[in-house]
């Protein structure tokens, strides 16, 4: 291609990604070096039904000259990054001393709101991506061994669960477990306790978790490779068959192989979907058991009072660990491309 | 027939089809009106009134128990997406903090002179919003529960856990009691309660330095785990409407409910007679030995959005008016909250809001970082009561949260 002819060809994609993608990532990176201008306050008195009150309030003709002089804020470098609330240096090496052991360490680590948060995310994404993969072939082996006349209904209802929004899924899950709910009185009954409630219970609530992200993404897995299986070599599997391969040899060394590259491409999306586990914390209402990076965010955002630099910074990090997290595939992905070329 | 007059068409249409057969003579004769606030049936009723003036270019409203959420997105726009804000006295903090609401002064003068006094929320001398309704926290039970076990209505939140215990114990209720623990905005609040009814203080005097780590903190969260012992154990999912369907269901006799609620828990539907004819309020409850009642109280009014023309604002302004004039008064929407509008004749629904009232419990604070310490509370009770650390372990946690919050919002340093 001429080098004319490449630049108008990617020119729009390249435009789109620097508007919609570089940009606002530069924007979170500034909102995160710098925090509020220190606050102007004034004594006040304030009136209302039940009397006056003295009381305090920020002085807004004080404030609008600070933003005039300084439209960002102050500027705090990695003040944000290494505070209680993130990364907590200044926390780390105290309890590192006070721990009587690793187990110890980790479990006062967990106290603090990033590493806590973290814990969970990097669990789910750890069970979750796996068990999506294994469901998502085994799902797709069974339907394409389906009679055809099937096939198309069994499609469709392998696809439901990906097709309802997240929070009305887990708005469901979350009903069915609920002590009085199907699901709940058939745990408590299967564990002879009349006591257990999954919504209660920190593991029970991350198994809870974890089951319903497989649930909503092993669709996604399932009619990735099954879109693989039909290119898969019949005359190859024809040969295995004539050598007196089994149905799992077959699989097992014609089947997976060709699929390979298929899952590269499924545990890289669901590493980065994964990783930023949102909608089932928010539906089961399971912020006192488990927290993730993104909800952190939605918590930074949703109070009274909004916290964007801390919002900025955690995104920041959820950026970083993304990239971390695709850094294995994303280096293997190259070196097998500079070994095509 | 272009697609922009199909799409006004369609709006006029549902607009018409909303304030059908009560348009009212609000003296507006342009502007547009745009309410943004909680969802409960008094809210209901006030914004579906001030839709109904005519005159208006526009009226809508989106009432949702997310709106603290969306509404200083929704007012930092340059014109404001929403002309008008329904705050409590927690919430107007927010917005008065980034300074998206106007001083009503002038538009007091020229068209709210009727307005009672008592009803004007000034902050440092200016009018910032109309107050229309107190809200408050208190008891509410079941009369047939506490005669079958034979206990008065409880008092003190220790009266309240001796009579959980009976009923427990006679086998009536395995939960006895009730509470919107959910972790969170939720929880916070339970603690904002308990920790004024203990005598606390927030902070050092005179300084946004959080001082909650001391005697008064720990008998608080004690306390709150005393009574999450009798809650069904999913507690820390409950929010408002969660424990009001138990109570609705019957599985709850006494719980601690915002004044705004009883009224739907009191009505015919979706509960069965022996729980909704049974179902009685009483006064905040003490705690401790102490005589400021475990509560606080809030007003619920409107404010205008600052980034709007003033033809908005003044046709906002005169809407709302309408919203809570006495004429929106009437046998179905008395009951539903304490109104401070004329005419307004109390229902027994209402009593425990009053008692709140003349048993002089403290408002909710309005300090401008009281919303940050309020998140830090939500974030950090529930480890406790789950047992997973101490009661000073929670306290510290909740301090040094807040206190990194609060220097990234430079209120100390």
């Amino acid at each position: 291609m001429k080098h004319s002819a490449f630049f108008w060809f990617v020119l729009p994609s390249a435009v789109a990604m620097l508007l919609f993608i570089f940009f606002p990532i530069v924007s979170v990176v500034i909102q995160s070096l710098h925090t509020a201008h220190e606050q102007v306050i004034i004594e006040v008195e304030n009136c209302g039904p039940f009397g006056c009150t003295k009381a305090t309030a920020i002085d807004q003709e004080a404030t609008a000259a600070l933003r005039e002089d300084q439209p960002l804020g102050r500027f705090a470098g990695l003040e944000i990054y290494k505070d209680r609330n993130h990364l907590a240096t200044a926390e780390i090496g105290p309890l590192w001393e006070q721990s009587t052991g690793i187990g110890d360490f980790i479990g006062k680590l967990m106290n603090l709101p990033f590493y806590k948060a973290m814990g969970f995310t990097l669990t789910f994404t750890f069970v979750v991506t796996p068990l999506t993969i294994i469901f998502g072939f085994i799902i797709a082996v069974a339907v394409n061994s389906a009679a055809r006349a099937i096939r198309g209904p069994l499609i469709f209802f392998s696809l439901l669960p990906m097709m309802v929004t997240p929070l009305i899924g887990s708005l469901i899950l979350f009903w069915m477990v609920d002590a009085r709910g199907i699901l709940g009185t058939a745990l408590r009954w299967l564990a002879d306790d009349p006591s257990l409630s999954v919504k209660a219970d920190t593991g029970l609530m991350w198994i809870m978790l974890m089951v319903y992200g497989v649930w909503h993404s092993a669709p996604f897995a399932f009619i990735v490779y099954y879109a693989g299986l039909q290119t898969v070599n019949t005359d190859t599997l024809e040969a295995a068959r004539i050598d007196g391969a089994s149905r799992w040899q077959q699989i097992r060394h014609v089947v997976i192989p060709h699929l390979l590259p298929l899952t590269t491409f499924i545990a890289l999306m669901q590493l980065m979907d994964n990783f930023r586990v949102f909608e089932p914390i928010v539906s089961f209402n399971a912020s006192a058991h488990a927290t993730s990076l993104s909800w952190a965010i939605y918590n930074d955002l949703g109070g009274e009072t909004q916290q964007l630099s801390s919002a900025a910074a955690t995104s920041v990090l959820t950026i970083t660990g993304v990239a971390i997290l695709l850094s294995p595939v994303l280096v293997r992905t190259y070196r097998d491309y500079g070994k095509a070329t | 027939m272009n697609l922009k007059k199909i799409l006004m068409t369609g709006s006029f249409l549902v607009a018409a089809s909303a304030t059908a057969g009560m348009a009212a003579d609000c003296g507006i004769t342009e502007g547009r009106l745009s309410i943004i606030g909680n969802e409960f049936p008094a809210i209901q009723t006030v914004a579906r009134n001030a839709q109904a003036c005519e005159g208006l270019t526009e009226a809508k409203a989106n009432l949702t128990a997310d709106h603290q959420k969306i509404n200083l997105a929704g007012m930092q726009g340059d014109p404001a997406e929403y002309t008008t804000a329904i705050v409590a006295n927690s919430s107007i903090v927010a917005l008065m903090n980034e300074d998206v609401i106007r001083p009503l002064d002038d538009l007091v003068a020229a068209f709210g002179q009727d307005i009672p006094k008592n009803q004007l929320i000034t902050i440092n001398g200016q009018v910032m919003a109309v107050a229309f309704m107190a809200n408050a926290q208190h008891l509410v039970y079941r009369k047939d529960i506490l005669e079958q076990i034979g206990m008065e209505p409880p008092k003190t939140y220790e009266d309240m856990l001796a009579a959980a215990e009976k009923i427990r114990a006679e086998g009536i209720l395995e939960y006895p009691l009730g509470g919107a623990y959910m972790a969170g905005w939720n929880l916070a609040q339970e603690f904002v309660n308990m920790y004024i009814g203990h005598g606390g203080e927030f902070y050092e005097p005179g300084s946004a330095q959080v001082s909650i780590n001391n005697e008064a903190g720990v008998a608080t969260l004690e306390m709150l785990k005393s009574l999450s012992a009798y809650m069904n154990p999913d507690y820390l999912t409950h929010d408002s409407n969660a424990t009001s369907a138990e109570w609705e269901a019957g599985n709850v006799a006494m719980m601690n409910m915002w004044g705004s609620r009883t009224g739907v828990l009191m009505d015919a539907e979706g509960s069965t007679p022996e729980v909704y004819e049974n179902t009685t309020v009483g006064g905040p409850m003490t705690v401790a030995g102490g005589d400021r009642p475990a509560s606080t109280l809030w007003w619920d009014g409107w404010t205008v959005a600052k980034n709007i023309s003033d033809a908005d604002a003044e046709a906002t302004f005169k809407a709302m008016k309408h919203g809570i004039s006495p004429a929106i008064l009437n046998d179905e929407t008395m009951g539903q909250a304490v109104w401070m509008i004329e005419g307004y004749k109390p229902a027994p629904v209402n009593e425990g809001v009053f008692s709140a009232i003349s048993m002089q419990t403290t408002p909710y604070p309005m300090l401008p970082h009281h919303g940050l310490l309020h998140t830090a509370l939500g974030d950090n009770i529930a480890d406790f009561l789950q047992g997973k650390e101490s009661a000073e372990q929670a306290l510290a946690d909740i301090e040094a949260a807040y206190m990194t919050a609060a220097r990234e919002k430079g209120f100390v340093n």
